[in-house]
């Protein structure tokens, strides 16, 4: 695919993307086997080929069950959740031609916080489901604001920045106000740690709605990767390449909202992933987008994968919440940019 | 193609900024498109190349109303060459030039002979092919103004727009860009502030003064003492050069 657009050549980018995955599937694998119980890569590796039916190698049945239904699908919703929000963040540089903005610009987690908020301090509606669908709609009603904050698809980039700045003020400042005048010190927590992201107690059901919805914005992001790499020199420039820069800037917005809401309703709003991955991706692959798009999606899976690692060995005997590492990793790197993105004398 | 504007009106608030302008372009004419700072002319050149709607009025090309093409088939058509252009994407100077073949191709299309031949030859008329793979944000005013006037031959038009294309060149380049504008077999449509250089290139020249049609015709009808006096408030003398068709203007300041 894209062998044409080359930069550094199609093989560099093969090569590239080969390795990451490789690279990928071992980080999984650790991801897999460590915890608060050791198991070992060998034995993961043929409990997941057990289950495919590939082997029929002997596992103890709690290390099969542990490896399968609690830490497998774990790690790879870490991976979706990597690569979905390295997605958004790629999207977003480009159609805003800003080097800062991020799955979160568009007041998108914000609003799934007081989503959350609503269901676990307010108590709208109860259990984990409705903890989702609060944070989604909450997602979406943000995004909704945005866009008619900024008159939908037809004003210029720094006008969504700005109305995306505001959405995530009004809406930090409800989820302010309810946790303060509502809720108590053990709702205080729980709403800070599921801020901070968490990957605990997801299972294969969030893994195969987020491997639909990965996959199907990945598609569309593919599909519309010309068009991306034309509003280098902005929207005119673009509509003057062919460019249907309204749909375009709709269609987009749209998947990014959907994707980050999904991401935010199921583990949390973890910060940085998007601002920090495709400029990373981008050093390596150059900015046309069918090649940063896959380069953005494999290194957000692995980045994910290995934050989350972190997260659980770094602090004996407690999860770190993942923010907090993709954070300590990201500031620095957010730091450098903005050192090099300062105007050149 | 022929290019042809009816009473075209657009204006921001209650402010109107282009007033029926009415025009036309015949297939394979240049069209040099003077007046003074702000008379509208970037505006115009955008509603003829459909980037701004006319709040009334239309724009045909070729016949066909461009409000009811795609915005892809125009630009297989038609090219736009912004006033000024830029980016924060580092990216080179062949990957800009390439994107002037996004309208011929579609979504995942690979990369055929005949895109190559029109970015080689978009290059080599711009004599930029020995900085291909210079980044965009390196290069100097000028080579920047090059490369995007390659971007666009390389959409191989057949209607050009240009909007100030030479403000940045030194002078040998100004003569060889618009030299070869001319000379390709497409329509062009140049907004130029050199009037010298209006007069030598262009077959027909447009007055524009606030927004308005002040005068429209060969360069010696247009150019006159009285036209410079009046629009762009310089006295000049006006000379015939050895081309009948093609006064040649100096001022004079007192
Ligand atoms: N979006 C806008 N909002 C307000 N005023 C505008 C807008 N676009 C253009 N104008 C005004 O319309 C007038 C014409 O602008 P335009 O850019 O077409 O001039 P121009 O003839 O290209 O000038 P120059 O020679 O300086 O390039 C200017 O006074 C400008 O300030
Ligand atoms: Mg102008």
């Amino acid at each position: 695919m894209a062998s044409d657009d080359a930069g550094g050549g199609p093989k560099g980018l093969a090569a590239f993307l080969a390795l990451t995955v490789i690279v990928l599937v071992f980080a999984v694998a650790t991801a897999t086997a460590i915890g608060d119980y050791n198991i070992g890569l060998g034995t993961v590796f043929l409990s997941v080929t057990n289950e495919l039916g590939l082997t029929g190698a002997e596992i103890a049945p709690i290390e099969q069950s542990v490896i399968w239904n609690l830490r497998l699908s774990r790690a790879l919703v870490a991976a979706l959740a990597g690569a979905g929000l390295a997605l958004c963040g790629a999207i977003l540089q480009a159609l805003l031609r800003n080097a800062l903005a991020e799955p979160f610009v568009l007041g998108v987690s914000a609003g799934a916080s007081t989503g959350a908020v609503c269901v676990i301090v307010l108590g709208i509606g109860a259990g984990s489901l409705s903890l989702s669908l609060g944070a989604f709609a909450g997602a979406f009603a943000a995004f909704a604001l945005v866009a008619l904050l900024s008159n939908g698809a037809t004003s210029g980039p720094n006008h969504t920045i700005l109305a995306g700045v505001a959405a995530s003020q009004l809406f930090n400042a409800l989820t302010s106000y309810i946790v303060t005048t509502s809720g108590n010190a053990q709702q205080a927590r729980d709403v800070m740690f599921w801020l901070l992201g968490s990957f605990g107690g997801v299972r294969w059901p969030d893994f195969q709605l987020l491997l639909a919805v990965v996959i199907v914005s990945f598609a569309v992001c593919i599909w519309m990767g010309r068009a991306l790499d034309a509003f280098a020199f902005g929207d005119e420039d673009a509509a003057a390449l062919g460019v249907p820069v309204g749909r375009v800037r709709l269609i987009l917005f749209g998947v990014t909202a959907l994707l980050t809401a999904t991401i935010v309703s199921m583990v949390g709003a973890i910060g940085f992933v998007g601002l920090v991955v495709p400029h990373a991706a981008r050093y390596v692959v150059g900015p046309l987008h069918l090649r940063l798009l896959p380069a953005c999606a494999v290194v957000g899976a692995v980045f994910m994968v290995i934050a989350d690692i972190v997260s659980r060995v770094v602090a004996t005997q407690q999860t770190v919440p993942i923010g907090v590492v993709t954070a300590l990793v990201g500031v620095p790197f957010f730091a450098i940019i903005l050192y090099r993105a300062r105007p050149q004398s | 193609m022929s290019v042809v504007a009816e009473s075209l009106e657009w204006g921001v608030r209650r402010k109107p900024i282009v007033r029926d302008v009415s025009l036309s372009v015949a297939p394979g004419e240049t069209l040099g498109l003077i007046g003074p700072n702000g008379s509208g002319k970037s505006s115009l050149l955008r509603l003829l190349a459909g980037l701004k709607r006319p709040q009334s009025g239309g724009v045909r090309i070729n016949g066909q109303d461009i409000a009811q093409v795609s915005r892809k088939a125009l630009s297989r058509q038609v090219a736009f060459v912004q006033q000024s252009a830029a980016t924060d994407t580092n990216i080179t100077v062949h990957d800009v030039v390439r994107l002037g073949r996004m309208p011929h191709r579609s979504a995942l299309a690979g990369w055929s002979e005949t895109d190559e031949a029109a970015v080689a030859s978009a290059l080599m008329r711009v004599d930029m092919t020995s900085r291909r793979a210079q980044p965009w944000q390196t290069l100097s005013g000028g080579e920047r103004q090059r490369v995007h006037i390659a971007r666009a031959l390389a959409q191989t038009p057949q209607v050009m727009f240009l909007d100030e294309p030479t403000n940045h060149l030194d002078i040998h380049h100004q003569i060889e860009i618009l030299r070869m504008v001319r000379d390709l077999d497409l329509t062009s449509v140049i907004a130029l502030h050199d009037l010298n250089l209006a007069a030598m290139f262009c077959d027909r020249i447009v007055v524009l003064e606030a927004g308005a049609v002040r005068a429209c015709g060969t360069p010696t009808e247009v150019l006159t003492q009285t036209l410079l006096r009046d629009v762009f408030r310089v006295s000049a003398q006006v000379s015939a050069s050895e081309d009948a068709d093609r006064p040649h203007i100096r001022y004079r300041v007192e």
